[in-house]
């Protein structure tokens, strides 16, 4: 029995870690309908730079991470001024296609400078430190902190959406992007805005993914892959709702691993399947989308 | 004539003078690829193979994304399906390899009946990412098979590879051995695929089902006004690309004579490049993915080597297309010359035109 | 020197041509309403004052500077505000909010604060934080309406406003009108309602098929000659 309890919770911690990632992609969707096919790869991206950061500084990860998150914001704004700004014009195919180039480019790039060896974020002592909640069931800090990390992101992301002039102009730009300018909103900038803000997100889902496990730069896709399912499942348009998806996608795959460990990443894939099946527009979808 | 357009003076058309002449010199040219075999060294005999099934799959692709909007990441899945269908069928089956393609076209068309249902409820650039999914799906689920060598996957063993229907044949006639008399009906299988690829797309397009897919690529709504069902379309569509796709993806591992799910699913071999050629060809035409396949060939040859630079190429090449010249070389070329090779267009040819 | 001015005003929809040199002229202060048949120009002729087409710069002018080529937003800083056809509300945002948005991209003093909006439309105070498409068509209107005057514009341009809406209702909102009138905003009004168009205006254009078929003032325009150029031959 405890052995469930313990999937349960270890899935619901690992949520925590699906939360963070799915978090940047689902504030891109909301906000411009952009489908970023190379949201993993950049998520890989932010590692690397994470742990050339605290090579160069002797940092550990977490002030890395802090030194980091400047220059993310500044290269995600970079990228979806100079770049993805012109593939939305209403077409499908250029910005999947445009993204997806990215993506390939990323990953080739890591390569080409990094090599295919796995890497990992060394947090030193706090790897291995735990909370004890039973004999047997215990959970370790840095997921906590991760699941914890999700929860302050997601509230931030409310707060900014939904109480500030900004946020009113992310939603007012993502419901009528014609009508918004008439309200002097220049889209444009508020696109490359939100790209930033993704960036920093994705930034520290970076950090808790580096000391979650090993990571190399053909990790990208899959990260993707759960992001995007965690916000299907969620349900679009809900920053909440983002993090109950990951939750799901996080306790199907523990559970899976239970019951054979080679079926954990199927049994992610098949509950998301699943969801999509009985509940097509996810568990907590927004009303108007 | 019909008594009607007797009587009203009027025709659909859609051949072209310059469709007329490249359908000539295509058919010329068919001959002498199917003849090449003949003449040329193994090598090359290997090479074409890749460049007709690139051709094959860049066809159903393009048929899927540009005429019928559904922009799949996905079809490692038939791909790999296939591979791993033609090898289930010789091995665990004793079915003949080349009966086993053609079966696995029927088995990927069932399979893929209900992949539609389920993926078919994402739209748009979501509808792609779901095709990803699903296609890992089957690359765990294959990967699970102890039969088929699990992750590791497994090899055709001569008793299987041998033993191609043509094979004894072929070694008499033209005096080869048998590696290389496999090569050479995987060749002639390839090519048919590839010709019957354009075929298939060439005769849809001309359909009622062609008129359907291009009311529904330039609005879905008024598509709908007008009668058609768009689910069906797409549907059907789906279907029978996955069907040619897992056909494909049989021949491609019927001459490899290996698989493991990493390879047979592989996003960079059946979607990656093929979406490059497409882009590059142009997408939303026949001509397109066919000139794509011969440039992409080309890349591949001559800077392969470069190994992760080149893909860093055809990234830059693929985003840099879609930015300045998103209907590809092609396109380019129709629209400046005013070229069509493949008229799928209906002209209304008014009076008496004989 | 007239506050806003459009010169030889053409616009295009592709190939189709919707706008054929418009000439129109709206003085300081004044109320012009635009008559005319559905798919006269009424809409594309407020869009391409607003910025939404664009066109040779010395289209339209305000205040004497050349804006015909300006984007939307640059337009709506300067002070011209659109309260576009349909209402157009954000779905995402309460009535309040879609009230605020309205001077994200200007915020200056003048007679229209969030307050005195609500004492304009005292209707809509009491569903401030209702999300906008609960309300009901008249109730939207007042905010899409508000929502172009907090920015404290110079020019209001109103797209239809009584579109849909019940008789009672429209006259809620030309009494409104009244009072924005009377605070010293233009106003460019599109109307189907030509009774109220008369009621409400100094001088009147007339548009059919893109082109301009009448002006005057309401006073000396005759009903023949008001038809006439509604509708053509």
């Amino acid at each position: 029995m405890t052995v469930w309890a313990d999937a349960l919770i270890q899935g619901i911690l690992l949520g925590g870690l699906y939360a963070l990632f799915a978090a940047g992609l689902s504030l891109i969707f909301g906000i411009m309908r952009l489908v970023n096919l190379a949201h993993g790869d950049l998520i890989i991206l932010a590692a690397f730079v994470i742990l050339t950061v605290a090579a160069w500084l002797n940092l550990n990860p977490f002030a890395a991470t802090l030194a980091a998150l400047p220059i993310m914001f500044i290269v995600g704004f970079a990228l979806q001024h100079l770049l993805l700004n012109r593939t939305l014009g209403g077409e499908l195919l250029p910005p999947l296609l445009v993204t997806f180039g990215l993506s390939i480019i990323i990953e080739n790039a890591l390569l080409e400078l990094f090599s295919a060896d796995s890497r990992r974020l060394l947090g030193g002592s706090i790897e291995t430190a735990s909370i004890a909640l039973s004999p047997d069931v215990a959970m370790g800090v840095v997921p906590l902190l991760t699941l914890a990390s999700a929860l302050v992101i997601i509230l931030a992301l409310n707060v900014i959406f939904y109480r500030t002039a900004l946020g009113r102009a992310f939603r007012a730009t993502s419901d009528d992007v014609e009508i918004a300018q008439l309200m002097g909103i220049d889209h444009p900038r508020i696109f490359s805005l939100a790209m930033a803000l993704a960036f920093v997100v994705l930034t520290i889902a970076a950090l808790y993914l580096g000391m979650h496990a090993n990571f190399d730069p053909t990790a990208g896709p899959e990260r993707l892959l759960y992001a995007f399912e965690a916000v299907i499942v969620g349900g679009l348009g809900s920053f909440w709702g983002t993090l109950f998806g990951g939750i799901i996608i996080g306790v199907a795959q523990t559970t899976g691993a239970q019951l054979n460990p080679e079926w954990q990443i199927l049994a992610g894939h098949v509950a998301f399947l699943v969801v999509l099946v009985v509940k097509p527009r996810g568990l907590f979808p927004r009303a108007t989308d | 004539m019909t008594p009607t357009e007797r009587k009203s003076g009027y025709r659909i058309a859609t051949g072209t003078p310059a469709s007329i002449v490249a359908g000539a010199v295509a058919l010329a040219l068919v001959a002498l690829l199917a003849l090449l075999p003949s003449f040329a060294a193994r090598d090359l005999v290997q090479e074409f193979i890749f460049v007709f099934y690139m051709a094959a799959l860049a066809q159903c692709w393009n048929l899927l994304a540009g005429y019928a909007g559904l922009v799949s990441v996905g079809q490692q899945a038939f791909v790999g399906l296939g591979g791993y269908l033609l090898f289930a069928l010789t091995i665990m089956a004793g079915i003949d390899p080349l009966a086993a393609v053609v079966l696995t076209g029927a088995v990927a068309a069932a399979l893929a009946l209900p992949t539609a249902v389920i993926v078919f409820r994402l739209r748009g650039a979501y509808f792609a990412i779901g095709t990803w999914v699903v296609a890992e799906v089957y690359r765990l689920v294959f990967a699970q098979f102890k039969q088929l060598g699990g992750g590791t996957g497994t090899s055709l063993g001569p008793d299987i590879t041998n033993t191609v229907y043509g094979i004894a044949w072929i070694k008499s006639f033209l005096d080869v051995r048998t590696p290389a008399a496999r090569d050479i009906i995987s060749y002639w299988v390839a090519l048919a695929l590839a010709v019957g690829a354009i075929l298939l797309v060439y005769f849809i397009l001309r359909s009622r089902l062609g008129l359907a897919l291009g009311a529904i690529r330039d609005s879905e709504d008024a598509a709908e006004s007008v009668g058609v069902d768009n689910w069906r379309v797409k549907l059907t569509i789906y279907v029978i690309v996955a069907a040619a796709t897992g056909m494909i993806g049989a021949l491609i591992y019927l001459q490899k004579a290996r698989i493991s799910p990493d390879a047979a699913f592989s996003v960079l071999d059946w979607t990656a490049y093929v979406i490059v050629i497409v882009v590059i060809g142009g997408i939303g035409t026949i001509e397109g993915p066919i000139l794509g396949t011969a440039i992409f060939y080309l890349l591949q040859r001559y800077l392969a080597s470069f190994g992760a630079w080149y893909l860093i190429l055809l990234g830059a090449l693929a985003i840099a297309i879609m930015l300045y010249a998103p209907k590809g070389l092609w396109g380019y070329l129709a629209d400046r010359y005013g070229l069509i090779l493949f008229p799928t267009r209906r002209r209304l040819v008014i009076g008496s035109e004989s | 020197m007239p506050l806003l001015e459009t010169r030889a005003l053409a616009a295009f929809y592709g190939d189709f041509q919707a706008l054929y040199g418009i000439d129109t002229v709206l003085e300081a202060g004044e109320t012009v309403a635009i008559i005319g048949a559905n798919g006269a120009g009424k809409t594309t002729y407020l869009k391409s004052i607003a910025g939404l087409i664009r066109g040779p710069a010395e289209s339209v002018s305000f205040d004497g500077a050349p804006i015909g080529a300006s984007a939307a937003a640059e337009v709506m800083k300067r002070g011209i505000a659109l309260v576009p056809e349909g209402r157009r509300l954000f779905p995402s945002l309460t009535a309040e909010e879609n009230l605020l948005i309205g001077r994200y991209g200007r915020d200056v003093p003048g007679p229209w604060s969030l307050e005195r909006i609500y004492a304009l439309f005292p209707p809509i105070k009491g569903r401030r934080n209702s999300a906008s498409m609960t309300l009901s068509g008249g109730e939207q209107q007042m905010v899409a309406i508000g929502r172009a005057l907090i920015s404290n514009p110079r020019v209001l341009l109103c797209d239809e406003i009584s579109l849909g809406l019940a008789p009672i209702v429209v006259r809620a909102l030309y009494e409104a009108l009244r009072h924005i009138k009377a605070a010293g905003t233009s106003v460019i009004l599109v109307e189907q309602d030509i009774v109220q168009a008369i009621k409400v205006s100094d001088r009147i254009y007339c548009f059919q098929e893109g082109r301009l078929s009448l002006s005057g003032r309401p006073g000396e325009l005759s009903r023949e000659q008001i038809h006439l150029a509604y509708f053509g031959t």
